[in-house]
Formats: C-alpha cells, sequence, structure tokens
C-alpha cells in the first residue's frame, strides 16, 4: 500500500503498525512526535495503530531554531 | 546582593538570557555558546523528520534535554491554527507544556500578527499549555494576552534576526510597568549593549538567536551576552543617578590650592 509521508510518497506491507513502519525508516519513535491524517497518534499507541492505504503521516522532531 | 530568581509558570531560573538554536554553524558549537551564555533554557523549531536518506546529526545528542529547559516554537507560522498545531505536536514529542508562541504576518518582516497571535494563545490556554508569547511592543495587545493567561509577554525590540537593538524603548517600558508576568525582550539584539539597554529598562530577560550565532565568534558573544545581562539587570536593581543638563564635580571643591 502507499502512504504520503512528509509529503512524500512510501510503500508500507499491508496491515503494517506504525512503530514497525517507523522502525523500517531508521527512525528512533522516541524521539518524534506523529500526525496521521492530521489528528496526533500518541507514542503509546504506535504499536496498536495499523496504517492504511492511503494515509498521510506527518513524522516530526525537534531541531534548532530561534 | 543577590537577585531572586527568574520565576515562569512558577519553574525557578538563575539565567536570564534565553538562547535560540538556529544558524549556527554546526550542533556543538550551538551547545558551547549555550553553555557560556549560562542559558537554562533553549529555544526549538519542530520540522519533518528527513525520511529519505542521512538523518544526520541530532539537536538532542548536543543539548541534552535533561540539563536544558526545551522551548518549543512555532517559528514559521503564519496562522493561529498552525501554531496550535505545531505546538500539540511539540507536546507529543517532547511532553513539555511550556511553549514559545509566535505566529508571524508576513516573510519580509516577520511582524507578529497580533489578532492570530490572541487567537492561538487561548486555544493554548485553554488546553493546558504554558503559552510565552513573542509580540509587538503594543501595550495594548500586551495586556490582552497577559488578561488571556500567557505566563510571559515577550515583545521584539526590533524585527527578528535585524539585530537593530531596542527600537522603541518607551513602549517597553509601558509594558514593563504594567505587567505582572515575566517580561522578555525577543528578538532585535545585535550585540551586548542592546541587552544591557533591554535589562535597565527593567525587562526580567532577553531572549536571542542571531546575534550569538551570527557573530564572529559565537562563543565568546554567547559570554559577552552573559555578561551584558546581568550588568543590565544590576545596574536596573541599582537604581541609576539622575540625568543632569551640566557637569558637577566628583571632586571636593574646598581645599583646592
Amino acid at each position: 500500500m502507499q502512504l504520503s509521508v512528509n509529503g512524500e510518497l512510501k510503500q508500507a506491507a499491508e496491515a503494517a503498525n506504525l512503530r514497525a513502519f517507523l522502525a523500517d525508516l531508521g527512525i528512533d519513535p522516541r524521539k518524534v512526535a506523529v500526525e496521521r491524517n492530521r489528528e496526533i497518534v500518541p507514542r503509546s499507541l504506535f504499536e496498536e495503530t495499523l496504517l492504511s492505504d492511503g494515509d498521510q503521516l506527518e513524522i516530526v522532531e525537534f531541531v534548532g531554531g530561534g | 546582593m543577590d537577585d531572586a530568581p527568574l520565576i515562569i509558570a512558577g519553574r525557578s531560573f538563575q539565567s536570564r538570557l534565553i538562547v535560540g538554536t538556529g544558524k549556527y554553524k554546526s550542533y556543538a558549537q550551538n551547545a558551547e555558546a549555550a553553555a557560556a551564555a549560562g542559558a537554562e533554557i533553549v529555544t526549538v523549531a519542530l520540522r519533518r523528520v528527513n525520511v529519505s536518506g542521512d538523518v544526520g546529526e541530532r539537536l538532542v545528542d548536543h543539548l541534552d534535554p535533561q540539563k536544558f529547559t526545551y522551548l518549543p516554537n512555532t517559528a514559521g507560522c503564519f496562522t493561529a491554527d498552525d501554531a496550535v498545531r505545531t505546538l500539540r505536536l511539540a507536546r507529543e514529542a517532547g511532553g513539555w507544556r511550556l511553549v514559545k508562541l509566535e505566529v508571524l504576518s508576513d516573510q519580509k518582516t516577520l511582524y507578529p500578527d497580533m489578532e492570530e497571535t490572541l487567537k492561538a494563545a487561548k486555544l493554548l490556554i485553554a488546553e493546558g499549555f504554558e503559552v510565552m508569547v513573542y509580540c509587538s511592543d503594543d501595550p495594548v495587545y500586551a495586556r490582552k494576552l497577559e488578561d488571556a493567561g500567557c505566563c510571559a509577554i515577550m515583545p521584539l525590540g526590533s524585527l527578528i534576526g535585524s539585530g537593530l537593538g531596542i527600537q522603541n524603548p518607551v513602549n517597553i517600558r509601558l509594558i514593563v510597568e504594567q505587567t505582572r508576568v515575566p517580561v522578555i525582550v525577543d528578538a532585535g539584539v545585535g550585540t551586548a549593549s542592546d541587552a544591557v539597554v533591554a535589562m535597565e529598562l527593567g525587562c526580567d530577560g532577553v531572549l536571542m538567536n542571531t546575534a550569538i550565532a551570527e557573530a564572529k565568534d559565537p562563543v565568546r558573544m554567547a559570554r559577552a551576552m552573559k555578561h551584558a545581562v546581568i550588568a543590565g539587570r544590576e545596574a536596573y536593581l541599582a537604581g541609576r543617578m539622575a540625568k543632569k543638563r551640566y557637569a558637577d564635580p566628583s571632586s571636593p571643591l574646598a581645599g583646592l590650592i
């Protein structure tokens, strides 16, 4: 299935959960926040959140800023 | 002789200098500057993770969130909705309720849009955020933001990244006199004397990024800013002498040969 992740198209396995998907991207789940279809997914629910075709994910982290 | 700590939303800080973490050559240099500034609070931004390719260095690996209070900002947000969305994500990413709200009006000036800022502040406070707010030096809006429950009022000295110093000291002073929560000059400081001016006006602190990051020697400038904020604060507490139009000799007139 196909997802939009930070504006880029990405492929994911059917019924992949969010935690596994982040691991595939090499992302440490403790250092990011995730929005799925404009709704925040609490970190405690990453594992049980099953992704669907067409989902739009925003994955953000802290960076330097003023 | 000791000064009272700076108290923001019930948290106590010894340092009155808040520094940004943008525009540095590297996060390592950034960390060295933050340490030289003696800062306890650092502003940070929230951005998309790079999902295609090397993630590179991470801010959190250089500036320990256990040692510094991370203050997530909403830089780059031009509407209340964008700012609220960003800070909800920041709260989820870091678990912090203390945030810096800024809602900007246009790319050329990055001047705060006060109508949107006030709207966002009310939404965030209703959701339990502790909001330090970047604002114009308009005392009327500053009061509205305070009445809405903001925990620090942060008027600009001059435009973000301009280094033009405190352009409207009269308004900054009006805001200081009317405000019961900390007033922190945010934006516009270019060099140490600007930070001194802000503190001599009675501000509770200064927030800066570019003045340090774009100095030729950022670590040295960070140290200069630390001293400037302390000097300005001490001078304010000491109470300056009255200005006079003519000379007043410092040596006794009696006993002249």
